[in-house]
Order: C-alpha cells, then sequence, then structure tokens
C-alpha cells in the first residue's frame, strides 16, 4: 500500500539554512550538509530544498551543493528556486534531484510547466502554490516569497496547474508558515479535492498530530514542514528531528482508518 | 567495471555515486566500446519514453544495447524509465521500445469502478517479489520502495515478472528475463534496502 509521506522542508538563503515566520524574520538554523546528513542517517521519505532568495536575485540554486545532497542522499528530494528555464530544470535533475519545484514561474509564465512536463515527464514537475488570506479573509495565490497578488480562486488555480502538467501539488499557508499552529486544513482539503495529482500540505505544523490531521482530515497524500524538523522547544532552540518509525506508523497508521471502516463495513 | 548507460536524460550522477558507494567501479558513458565492454549495464531514466529513445537512437546506442545485452548477455538493470524502454513500446509516446520484455507500458489508470487515483504514483510503497529473485536477495520482504511515475509494466508472461506493486492496477515494479532486470521503482533512492538491491545486482554471477 501506498503510504502518505512526511517531508521535511529546507530553505536555503546563500549557503546557509533558515526559517522564518511567515515568509519573514529568518534566523539561520544550520548547514545544509549537515542537516542532510541527519536526515538522510534518520531514512526520511523525502526532503525539499528551497532556494528563497534565487527568484529575487534572478538565479538557480547552486549546482554543487545539489550534487553533495545527491551522493549523501539514499531518499529522493525535490529543489525549488528561481527556474525559468528548461536548460536550468535539467541541470538540476542530472545533479541528482528527483524532482523540479516552481513557484513564481509557474504562475507568472505557466508555459514552463508543460515545457517541464514534456521534458521530464509530469512527475519531475511540482508546483507550489502559496497561499496567503486578504484582509477580508478571502485566500489569494500569491508569488514572489508573497510579494505578488495573484489568482483569488485557490482550487481553479490548482487546476490549472495540474492540467498544465504540474505532477504534485505543494499547497502552503503563508498565513500559517513557522507558526507552528497547525495546517490550513480547509485549504489543504479543498486543493486536494479539486486535482488528481498528488497534493503536499505545507505551513504550520507543530506536532505530529497535525502531520496526522492534515493526512486525514485535510486528505493530503504527504504532509511537508520546516520548524517542527530544526526547532525544539518553546525557545525555538535548533534541532533537527523527524518522527521515529512508531511515530511515524501512527502519524500514516491512522490513515488507513478508510479501509479498516471498510472492513468493518464488510463485517457487519 | 559497471557502464550506466549515458541517454541524456536524468538522474545518471546519483545511481553512478551509489555504486561508488558500494566500491564498485562505475562509469557514465555513451560510448558504445564501452557499453560492449562493461561487465554490467545500468540504464536509468527520467524524462519521456520518446525522448529517451530518441536519444538512444540518436547516440547510434540501440544496435550497441542490443549487441551487449542479448547477444553477449551482460546483464542490464533498468530503472524507472529504464524499465519502461526495455518493453515494446509506451502510451507515453509512439516510438517502439527495445522489446526485450514480452509487455507494454501502459497509463496509470483508476480500475473500472475502482476508488479515484492520483497518479502520478509518488511515494513509498510495497511489493510482492517472486520466491528466489537475486534482486530482493537477503532484503526484508515488507520493505517500501520509492516510486515515481504515472506509467507502469504490464507484462504478457507472468514468468517475466519479479515482482508486482497494486496502485490501482497490479504492475510489474520489477521484471526480469534471462540477464535483463528491471525495476519501476528508484533503488538509488530507496533507503539501504534499496542500494542492497544494487548490491545484489553488482554480486550476480553473470
Amino acid at each position: 500500500m501506498l503510504v502518505p509521506r512526511v517531508i521535511p522542508v529546507l530553505l536555503l538563503r546563500g549557503r546557509g539554512l533558515v526559517k522564518g515566520v511567515r515568509f519573514k524574520k529568518h534566523v539561520y538554523v544550520g548547514d545544509p550538509m549537515n542537516a542532510v546528513r541527519i536526515f538522510d542517517d534518520k531514512e526520511v521519505d523525502e526532503l525539499l530544498i528551497l532556494d528563497i532568495t534565487a527568484t529575487a536575485e534572478g538565479r538557480t540554486p547552486p549546482l554543487d551543493l545539489i550534487e553533495r545532497v545527491a551522493d549523501q542522499c539514499l531518499m529522493p528530494f525535490g529543489v525549488g528556486g528561481g527556474v525559468t528555464r528548461v536548460s536550468e530544470a535539467r541541470d538540476i535533475l542530472s545533479a541528482g534531484a528527483e524532482k523540479i519545484c516552481l513557484n513564481t514561474a509557474a504562475l507568472e509564465q505557466p508555459d514552463i510547466v508543460s515545457r517541464l512536463a514534456d521534458a521530464f515527464g509530469r512527475q519531475s514537475v511540482v508546483v507550489c502554490l502559496d497561499v496567503k488570506k486578504s484582509w477580508t479573509g478571502r485566500r489569494e495565490v500569491v508569488s514572489r516569497c508573497a510579494g505578488r497578488k495573484l489568482s483569488g480562486d485557490v482550487a481553479q488555480a490548482a487546476r490549472d496547474m495540474a492540467a498544465r502538467g504540474a505532477g504534485e501539488l505543494i499547497v502552503q499557508s503563508v498565513d500559517r508558515d513557522g507558526t507552528m499552529e497547525g495546517y490550513d486544513i480547509e485549504l489543504t482539503r479543498a486543493v486536494s479535492r479539486a486535482v488528481d495529482v498528488p497534493v503536499i500540505a505545507l505551513g504550520g505544523a507543530g506536532s505530529n498530530e497535525d502531520l496526522r490531521r492534515v493526512l486525514t482530515e485535510g486528505e493530503a497524500a504527504a504532509a511537508a514542514a520546516g520548524s517542527l524538523f530544526v526547532f525544539h522547544g518553546p525557545r525555538r532552540a535548533v534541532l533537527i528531528t523527524y518522527p521515529d518509525k512508531a511515530e511515524l506508523e501512527a502519524i500514516r497508521g491512522t490513515t488507513t482508518h478508510r479501509n479498516q471502516q471498510y472492513e468493518w463495513d464488510c463485517a457487519t | 567495471m559497471i557502464v550506466v548507460v549515458d541517454h541524456g536524460l536524468g538522474n545518471l550522477r546519483s545511481v553512478a555515486m551509489k555504486f561508488a558507494r558500494l566500491k564498485v567501479e562505475a562509469a557514465v558513458s555513451a560510448d558504445p566500446a564501452a557499453i560492449l565492454g562493461a561487465d554490467k549495464l545500468v540504464l536509468p531514466g527520467v524524462g519521456s519514453f520518446d525522448a529517451a529513445m530518441g536519444n538512444l537512437r540518436a547516440a547510434g546506442l540501440v544496435a550497441a544495447l542490443n549487441e551487449a545485452v542479448l547477444e553477449r548477455k551482460i546483464p542490464i538493470l533498468g530503472i524507472c524509465l529504464g524499465m519502461q524502454l526495455f518493453t515494446r513500446g509506451s502510451e507515453e509516446g509512439s516510438l517502439p521500445g527495445l522489446g526485450w520484455i514480452d509487455g507494454d507500458t501502459r497509463k496509470l489508470v483508476p480500475l473500472p469502478g475502482g476508488e479515484r487515483l492520483r497518479v502520478p504514483h509518488v511515494g513509498w510503497n510495497t511489493l510482492t517479489a517472486r520466491e528466489g529473485s537475486p534482486l530482493f536477495s537477503g532484503i526484508a520482504p515488507g520493505e517500501r520502495y520509492y516510486f515515481v511515475h504515472s506509467y507502469a509494466v504490464f507484462c504478457d508472461d507472468p514468468e517475466q515478472v519479479a515482482a508486482e506493486t497494486t496502485y490501482g492496477p497490479t504492475f510489474a515494479s520489477a521484471v526480469r528475463r534471462g540477464n535483463i532486470y528491471g525495476a519501476q521503482f528508484h533503488p538509488e533512492k530507496s533507503h539501504h534496502h534499496g542500494l542492497a538491491m544494487l548490491e545484489n545486482f553488482t554480486r550476480l554471477a553473470d
């Protein structure tokens, strides 16, 4: 049986890892290779590495770092940040990443999604939809690190990206980012129901229970998190963690609830 | 020497580096002479079926691969799209495949009347390996492997299926025909048991 994934997200700024709150107030949390080595030891399901200043600086993530990650990792990883061309994506995949994560480029020049899907197959193309609530409480898709407002119809934007060739969608709540107050379950569920590709929830995870809830109630195929796996305790001390095998079974195990229900139904 | 066949697409380096970790000499090459002189071959693959087949043809590698695999019987491991290229063809493209495995590559679709199926099939899934399958020797039967694909291999001959996985339909998650081996999942990205599978491949006697 396919199991839902639990994915640590590492934010790269320059050569260091950072983590912020609601896309702001980023603090340094360590060396990327050190974190990758620890996550590799812990046999995580998958990693996502996002270069958060690449778009603004008009570049793509450093290839030598991607190669080092690929050499180290016995698990898959995706890379995002500043990719606007097929050739840039090819370089990143050749360096050893499984997937390219698009955000600003996909939303502002959506042709890139289909061009990457044609060149590398849709399973290599992930689109991250950053979603922020406006002052009226309406959820809007934003780009450029939440600097630009785009569509007000999140489900339609998700369907559009899937139709263009995105093999997976990340739905990230900007309002929950770094708060560790729990995912935007309603948002995740709306996007999961709108598309037939796997949906990865991101933004707000503060506990294993949050992960479990977004996989069940949010109907996500994967739960991704940053702060939960890099901070520890109320003072947010930096400590790289990941659920152990038993915790993972609990996070994922309850997602077979529907199957258990089914067996019950059969028995009665 | 293991030669990782370079067809210009995807994840060649990370496959080659995993052999380095196993202390097995491996090189990435698109040279027909290197392919014919290899002890073992690996055909990885990320990308689309026609792009990969087209690149193999353009580089003049189809004849070299046929000779190496069918006549010289050099063991070959196809990974993901690489394994799909072993079939007669794919719904993803119009070019014929290498035709080494009696089967076709088809899009994953829900079973008639079945539950909703999210495609691509992405993530960790189990498989049922044929008893005595050398690639899975010594690996615990319940281990999960990393899959990321929208198309899957369906074999005519169950004898050529080395392992099965169910996601919607039941498809061949590994194949074997003589010296020809394939894995739909990514052993190079499937934790230590994936590495153990690659090691099993390096230890095959012929």
